[in-house]
């Protein structure tokens, strides 16, 4: 790339200044100060000098590593197929299999955790294998998406080129697509590392007993020992490994980029009989992988020990199950707040994420340190920032600790870093030439900028508001930590239906859950079609 | 023109999300009838100015801290709820601070500036991290309760509101399968009869699973637990990680799964019954009352409330017989109102342990640390 050349034609610096505004402003105001306080409050030398002294510390540190490792390697493979699937062709079926993709990232993991053990063999039950396969299935959806919004848009032209010149499918795959994709590869890579080093409902559910993870050992720390700065200092442990790595691949990311002449989606239907049997065969198989989760879901929401039932369903008005005897968690509450804030956590993300990968792909080494910054709400355990803030803004002017748009807030900061990761290689992958064209052609930078850089975010940050939505739709730590009474999420109330005893309300959590995956698929399929529109029309 | 287009999308989120609130805002006054937790109101723990403005005009508002399992909504507590705010003009807002843990670490860190009023929930195995961290302000209810329970708080900052017991459970069609009898004490558990049949939670992770781990400790004493606890591991004992797991997965009646006797609670067989679909007209599981260790909630006052009065007001109605004769339902715990009458269900099912295990709240917080850590060197390591 001409390095110079794309300097020349930078945008002016108060451009990006203001671009950077918002989300710097954001991430300043809800994290870094509620988090600077818990720690200045909290934090003492005997308290790192006891937790570093542990060794259970280094056990659980060790535990997180590798199993993140093998995690986000594991994923990236299995990943790969559908995402090349769904980015490249055309096929029946394509909007389904992308909504019940997002459908099994958004649902809570007691619910696949159980069906994955209830499909498992006794042998590796609740093992690091078991970890491993759940994580693979949650965060498929993620390789899709991330690696999706760059790979539809890939240009056709060299793999063709590379095919006249007699290289087999599986060699383009390896010399020119991968290459060309690895920007993408490792902004996926990195999230996804994060998300499994931060794992914590599957490590609970479908892990061994005993087997921790940092973010475990935290929320244990801070809410069963009531050891707030042993939580703190764990917590700062996990920054620090994970702002290291986010470094790393940050600096790599910016060196693998390449100019590339992207164009609109270049999906297309399958061609030739064999490519007909490679496209079916795989996305039956993916199919397959999720319809196992979520048909065990909707078979235990008809589920009771002593026979079939439809109790969980017809009781969804939280009516009264026996005289005088109710629930006392209202589902369809549930479902319009879930869907409420949803709405807000999205157009919160899309904002600072937009703004910030303007700001990012624009700025040089400060972008860098913008990118890093926003990704480090998902690498800080969800229980320490909720004692943060909780206990930040308790006087006013900023007593907020009450306000309801806090649980939307927060869902947004843990889905901004998904929205920079879908728009940004799509942007560092524009061809520099054509700001300078633009600059040929007389226009100022802000103009070409305008006219160029703009109009290519456009696909993927609606991309990235269907991520958003997704993730709001199925965050639990943060809420969890953040949600008041009377604002219980669709997740929330499914924890605690799971969490009672009674045949009813545990087939009721799962019919919560079914509809959980049905909101969430539905507003993927639409927002699908919604984009596809735009791109054609 | 990507850029209008830009503008119309964010303005048409915008818009989506603005009528959502606006429907929601819709059930919230609903809601508000029946004096549960809305958003609306959700400011009350803050500015004074704001509620001495609004105690001037008669409508103060205070704030229950709760844990995760109190009914926000349309029960008969919430009902029972309304009549303190009918007869008092005190309108009660549900604060839900998460597990007992999570409530009384987050009322511990903010302690002298509370998010509520009022806390209900505290059990006896976290009781005393929460008096030493401050978070009461003593008061003392004249409504006339048991003295054992009173009695676990004795400087009064506390007023005990219900009781369970956390016990063994065992599913009675598995044992009548298998011509087994079932366990009747703990010492029974690691008789090789029961090997590979019992699963606990832990208690590192798990309040029942701790419950019952202070049951061992109250058995067999501080230095004897260890022992008991490696033969449990011998004869097979499963540990995973929460209560939803062990009786919903791997417990034989409700998960399926291979282990018949599970840790649950005292209340758990009737719960079976009234949650029952397609019904039964007998409790499927039994209780081993000799295992079985007792958890006492209370409620308190929180330091540095703005509304002292009414937040008293609220504990002497939480102890009433109005309020107390909802909890067995709702709550699947024993009113601590010794006048109150039991539903039939809780006559017929449920088992209240005559005598009781229970380590003193001073020890327990003493230990828990050591302890857990010894448990997971000893059973997981």
């Amino acid at each position: 790339m001409d390095r110079s050349g794309a300097r020349v034609n930078r945008p002016p610096a108060w451009l990006i200044a203001a671009l950077a505004a918002l989300p710097v402003a954001a991430l300043a105001l809800f994290y870094l100060w509620p988090l600077g306080t818990l720690f200045t409050e909290t934090l003492g030398a005997g308290a790192v000098a006891d937790t570093l002294r542990r060794d259970t510390t280094r056990e659980v540190l060790w535990f997180t590593f590798w199993q993140a490792v093998a995690s986000t390697g594991a994923t990236l493979a299995v990943g790969l197929i559908p995402a090349w699937l769904v980015a490249r062709y055309e096929f029946r079926g394509r909007g389904s299999l992308l909504g019940a993709l997002t459908a099994v990232f958004v649902l809570p993991t007691v619910v696949v955790g159980s069906a994955v053990l209830a499909v498992l063999p006794a042998s590796i039950e609740r093992s690091t294998w078991a970890i491993i396969i759940a994580h693979v299935l949650f965060n498929i959806a993620v390789v899709v998406r991330l690696v999706g919004a760059l790979w539809e848009r890939l240009p056709t032209d060299l793999s063709a080129a590379a095919a006249t010149l007699g290289a087999g499918p599986l060699d383009t795959m390896r010399h020119v697509t991968l290459p060309l994709l690895r920007p993408a590869l490792l902004a996926t890579a990195s999230a996804v590392f994060v998300l499994t080093f931060t794992s914590f409902g599957v490590i609970r559910v479908v892990g061994a007993p005993g087997t921790r993870t940092i973010e475990v050992e935290v929320w244990r720390r801070a809410t069963q020992l009531g050891d707030i700065p042993g939580a703190s200092v764990l917590t700062i442990v996990q920054l620090l490994v994970l702002g290291l790595v986010l470094a790393a691949t940050g600096l790599l990311q910016r060196r693998w980029t390449a100019a590339l002449d992207l164009a609109p989606t270049r999906r297309r239907r399958s061609r030739t009989r064999r490519e007909q049997t490679v496209v079916t065969t795989v996305g039956l198989a993916t199919a397959a992988v999720l319809v196992v989760p979520l048909a065990a879901m909707v078979v235990a929401s008809f589920s009771s020990p002593t026979g079939w039932t439809t109790a969980g369903w017809t009781n969804l008005d939280g009516g009264e199950i026996r005289p005088g005897l109710r629930v006392g968690i209202d589902p369809v509450a549930a479902v319009t707040t879930s869907v409420r804030f949803a709405a807000w956590a999205a157009l919160f993300a899309v904002l600072i994420g937009g703004l910030a990968s303007l700001a990012i792909t624009a700025a040089q080494r400060a972008g860098r340190l913008l990118d890093i910054g926003l990704t480090l709400p998902i690498a800080t355990s969800a229980v320490t920032i909720g004692l943060g803030l909780l206990i930040t803004f308790d006087t006013p002017p900023v007593d907020w600790r009450a306000e309801w748009w806090l649980v939307p807030v927060g869902q947004a900061l843990v889905a901004v870093p998904f929205v920079v990761r879908t728009i940004v290689p799509t942007l560092r992958a524009l061809d520099p030439q054509l700001l300078a064209a633009a600059g040929t052609l007389g226009a100022n930078p802000s103009r070409a900028w305008r006219e160029v850089v703009l109009p290519m975010a456009w696909r993927p940050l609606l991309a990235g508001a269907g991520i958003a939505v997704a993730i709001s739709l199925g965050e639990f730590g943060a809420t969890s930590v953040l949600s008041r009474s009377g604002d219980e999420t669709l997740p929330i109330a499914i924890e605690r239906l799971l969490g009672r005893t009674g045949a009813t309300l545990q087939a009721q959590g799962y019919a919560l859950a079914t509809i959980l995956a049905l909101v969430t698929g539905l507003l993927m399929i639409v927002a699908e079609r919604g984009a596809g529109r735009t791109i054609d029309g | 023109m990507s850029i209008v287009r830009f503008i119309a999308a964010v303005a048409a989120t915008a818009l989506i999300a603005a009528s959502c609130s606006d429907d929601d805002s819709d059930t919230t006054t609903e809601a508000d009838d029946s004096s549960t937790a809305s958003t609306d109101v959700a400011s009350t723990d803050t500015p004074t100015t704001e509620s001495t403005a609004e105690s001037s005009t008669d409508a103060t508002t205070i704030t229950l801290v709760t844990y995760d399992s109190f009914p926000t909504a349309d029960t008969s507590l919430n009902d029972a709820l309304a009549t303190f705010t009918a007869d008092t003009g005190i309108d009660v807002e549900i604060l839900v601070a998460g597990d007992t843990g999570t409530m009384v670490s987050k009322a511990a860190l903010t302690a002298g500036n509370p998010e509520g009023d009022v806390m209900w929930g505290v059990d006896n195995t976290f009781l005393s991290r929460a008096l030493d961290a401050g978070i009461f302000e003593p008061y003392s209810t004249s409504v006339e309760l048991p003295a054992e329970l009173v009695d676990l708080a004795p400087d009064g900052e506390v007023t005990p509101v219900d009781f369970g017991d956390v016990c063994i459970n065992y599913d009675i069609g598995w044992f009548a399968d298998n011509d087994l009898e079932p366990p009747s004490s703990l010492d029974d558990l690691t008789d090789p009869a029961y090997a590979d049949l019992l699963v606990v939670q832990n208690p590192a992770t798990s309040s029942p699973g701790f419950a019952f781990f202070l049951a061992t400790v109250d058995e067999y004493g501080e230095d004897g637990w260890s022992d008991y606890w490696t033969a449990l591991s011998d004869n097979g004992v499963a540990v995973v990680d929460g209560w939803t797991d062990a009786y919903y997965g791997d417990f034989t009646w409700a998960g399926g799964g291979d282990r018949p006797i599970v840790v649950s609670y005292g209340s758990s067989p009737p719960a079976e019954v009234l949650f029952a679909d397609p019904p039964v007209d007998t409790a499927p599981t039994g209780v081993v009352e000799s295992t079985c260790f007792r958890q006492v909630e209370f409620v308190g006052v929180l330091a540095g409330t703005d509304a002292p009065d009414e937040a008293q007001a609220l504990v002497d109605f939480l102890v009433s017989d109005t309020f107390q004769s909802e909890l067995a339902l709702n709550l699947f715990v024993y009113p601590a109102a010794p006048t109150v009458d039991l539903p039939q269900e809780f006559v017929d099912y449920a088992v209240v342990a005559e005598s009781p295990r229970s380590v003193d709240p001073t020890t327990i917080e003493a230990n828990r640390e050591e302890w857990i850590d010894e448990w997971t060197a000893l059973v997981l390591g």
